[in-house]
């Protein structure tokens, strides 16, 4: 599934990385502790949606290699997020679903944990 | 290590938005050089760990890098008040960080035994109300 699709299947907003909308996204993980997404299996090409909004969002999907963020609820990231995003190539997402149900859309759409 | 590179940085412990720089800096120092990239990702989750724990509990500290083709030590120095019970500690779940780091992504108790789960080797010294020593190894 590739981001432009993700970001059609939630209807979501894009805020960074348009140039990286035909990337391939593999799996996803939801969660809003970043040490459990650490401790998480690695996995490549990955998804993950959050309700958090802050810095280490993009840092945590950095040391992950983590290609798209996805945050829920119709969070937008500030100024930094956007620059440090930029700075790493990976793309930002909007979407006005809870993470529940943003989860259970691309679940359905055959998306998957990796596990 | 001899004829290791070596890299230092200094971690400032009151700006929590900038905690991570080291880990990144040192991740694409790897990236550069090519190293393997599962053995980039180990070793940037395990001083990204790190990194986020001496800003949240010690106030900050400074970081050391050896590098060899072989293998990345790196030791995680800080002053602060020092772990009073590493065994719990390095328990999933336990953590005594306060609600608002929390609030923040972190704080779930994960930090240490993430380092040691990314490191190939892996040793704590602590002296309460002087600080923590974490010295961590990951091979190439």
């Amino acid at each position: 599934m590739t981001v432009r699709e993700i970001k059609e299947l939630v209807d979501a907003d894009l805020f960074q990385g348009e140039e990286y909308l035909d990337r391939d996204v593999l799996t996803a993980c939801s969660s809003d502790m970043m040490s459990d997404v650490l401790a998480g299996k690695i996995k490549i090409q990955s998804l993950l949606l959050t309700g958090l909004c802050n810095p280490q969002v993009v840092r945590t999907a950095e040391m992950m290699d983590i290609i798209c963020i996805l945050l829920v609820r119709g969070k937008s990231p500030d100024e930094s997020m956007i620059e440090m995003a930029e700075n790493r190539g990976i793309v930002i997402l909007s979407t006005k679903y809870s993470m529940f149900t943003a989860s259970g859309i691309l679940y359905g759409a055959g998306l998957n944990g990796g596990e | 290590m001899e004829d290791a590179l070596v890299f230092t940085y200094e971690v400032d412990g009151d700006d929590f938005t900038r905690a991570g720089e080291a880990s990144s800096d040192v991740k694409n120092k790897l990236k550069k050089m090519g190293v393997n990239p599962q053995a980039v990702r180990k070793v940037a989750i395990a001083m990204y760990e790190g990194e986020i724990n001496m800003v949240i509990h010690a106030n900050g500290g400074k970081i050391t890098v050896w590098l060899t083709p072989e293998c990345l030590k790196m030791e995680l120095r800080d002053r602060g008040p020092g772990i009073e019970n590493v065994e719990k500690a390095m328990e999933e779940g336990w953590s005594t960080a306060p609600d608002d780091i929390r609030s923040l992504g972190f704080g779930a108790g994960m930090g240490l035994p993430n380092m040691k789960k990314y490191s190939d080797k892996m040793e704590i010294e602590t002296v309460l109300g002087t600080g923590t020593t974490i010295t961590m190894e990951v091979n190439l």
